[in-house]
């Protein structure tokens, strides 16, 4: 085999590293992106509002997702525990994604309507209050900060483009309906709708 | 929900995944099979060329894969196909097998209920307070009590700062099996108005005076001109004498339990809070996640959480 031509020839190589590599993501990625059931949302599925979406950025900024996945897996022990599956279309308003794939705490694809506001305030203060044995750190400066209502606009005009069904009022009202909200509110109101579009399905 | 896994793939997509897949493993089969044999055969005293790399004057020889890591590749490539015959990886192929992963999750969870269906009809049919003695379904009761309740009733039921205590016998809307599960199927929503619009003088007055009806230290001054406005304002819900009304969830305040009181906070500054700012006390509605038999057993436990120490 002339293999030595693969072998002095750096780029060449590189390049088919990459066609090999390639052919995994081919026949397992690239379908999915012409697939009802990954690209059509479920039904009933509506955009966040505002605040919700607000509460998201927090989420995402707080790093929540590093501890709590949002994606129920077919196990029955997940579903008794958590709800109905996970399924694709009910995130496909999702940019980017919070699925996460590590469970130091429980996942919260349907946290969504399980406890009460209060509940959820009074954990985000401090989570030692409710549940002793939690570790948990405690996020008390969401109940001091608000929002600013700056970015907010954008940010849906943003995933407009990408397909997410906004519409211009629900944008250009976008900044109003949040500015000086704090951002505790926003955070509870985003957990709060979390998986409750296919929650009675089970 | 099953219809919404099952869409299938366009053939267009099935076919792409198929030649790829197939492609793949015969491209991989090519390159092994094809470095099976050195193209360098050894000379008459069994010498072998080498590659020319030397390291540290030693040089490389040009020898295809040994037997056995050759054949331990063989087998990948076998697995690989046997699976592909099995399991569902080829497109619109589903596999021999039959196998999909919400199926395997239907048949976990038929499983699961034709083992434990039975249980639960048997615990049906026992009378919540009969059932709350039964220590075997006492135990299934505290399973459910501690993943679905704990939380904020906590591990103890011991409640906290806006969360029953499950233990005392101080219920907000009755303490009967009936009540408790009325609870569990439908969730409660305790709403106390805000009375700011008073004015502090008779937010104060008040105070006083549901201090008074618990017999706590009060200003007895106070509390005599709170009990007027008590009479008009309050009593409609907690009734004339305080002590509640469990059809409205509205708490008794004689017998010095405190559902609002942060800790640390006195009394008096919690009942102060409750005026100016009213509260809402939500209890979720447990029926939807948990099921009507389940519901039943953990109404049980709750219920004989009074014959515990």
């Amino acid at each position: 085999m002339r293999h030595e031509i693969v072998e002095k020839n750096v780029g060449l190589l590189a390049v088919l590293i990459v066609v090999v590599i390639s052919f995994g993501g081919l026949a397992e990625i690239v379908p999915l992106f012409f697939q009802k059931q990954t690209t059509e949302p479920v039904e009933g599925l509506e955009p966040l509002s505002a605040l919700e979406l607000s509460g998201r950025g927090i989420y995402r900024r707080e790093g929540c997702v590093g501890c709590h996945s949002q994606m129920i897996r077919p196990f029955r022990a997940e579903t008794e525990r958590y709800g109905p599956y996970t399924v694709a279309g009910e995130t496909v308003y999702d940019y980017n994604f919070l699925w996460g794939s590590k469970r130091t705490g429980p996942d919260l694809a349907r946290v969504g309507g399980r406890y009460s506001d209060d509940w959820h305030r009074a954990h985000l203060y401090n989570p030692r209050d409710l549940v002793p044995e939690s570790i948990m750190p405690a996020f008390p400066w969401l109940f001091e900060n608000t929002l600013s209502g700056k970015r907010i606009a954008g940010e849906m005009r943003a995933m407009q483009m990408l397909g997410v069904p906004y519409t211009d009022e629900q944008i250009s009202g976008a900044s109003e309906a949040v500015r000086g909200e704090r951002e505790i509110t926003a955070l509870v109101a985003y957990l709060q709708q979390l998986g409750t579009v296919l929650k009675d399905s089970r | 929900m099953n219809t919404l896994w099952n869409d299938s793939l366009s053939g267009f997509w099935s076919a792409w995944i198929i030649v790829i897949t197939l492609g793949t493993i015969a491209f991989s089969a090519w390159i092994l099979f094809a470095n099976r044999k050195t193209d360098k055969a050894p000379d008459a005293e069994g010498n072998v060329e080498t590659t020319g790399h030397p390291a540290d004057e030693i040089e490389e020889y040009d020898n295809p894969l040994p037997r056995w890591w050759f054949h331990l590749f063989v087998g990948t490539i076998l697995f690989s196909l046997v699976y592909l015959v099995l399991y569902p990886g080829l497109g619109n192929f589903a596999g021999l097998l039959g196998w999909s992963q919400e199926g395997q999750w239907e048949e976990e969870v038929a499983r699961a209920e034709e083992r434990f269906t039975p249980i639960f009809a048997q615990y049906q049919e026992v009378p919540i307070p009969e059932l709350a003695r039964d220590g075997e379904a006492m135990q299934v009761g505290e399973r459910i009590y501690q993943n679905n309740c704990a939380v904020c009733h906590g591990a103890n039921a011991q409640g906290g700062y806006g969360f029953p205590n499950l233990t005392d016998d101080d219920w907000l809307y009755g303490g009967e099996p009936e009540n408790i599960v009325t609870t569990l199927e439908r969730g409660r929503n305790g709403l106390m108005p805000s009375w700011q619009q008073l004015g502090e003088a008779n937010i104060e007055n008040l105070t006083q005076h549901v201090l008074a009806l618990s017999d706590l230290e009060h200003d007895a001054e106070s509390a005599e001109q709170g009990a007027s406005l008590f009479a008009s304002v309050c009593a409609a819900c907690h009734t004339p004498d305080g002590t509640g009304n469990q059809a409205l969830g509205a708490p008794n305040l004689t017998n010095d339990t405190w559902l609002y009181r942060a800790p640390g906070q006195s009394v008096a500054d919690s009942i102060r809070q409750t005026l100016r700012n009213g509260r809402n006390g939500h209890m979720p509605v447990q029926q939807a996640y948990i099921g009507e038999e389940r519901v039943h057993v953990v109404a049980a436990y709750v219920y004989s959480l009074r014959f515990q120490d």
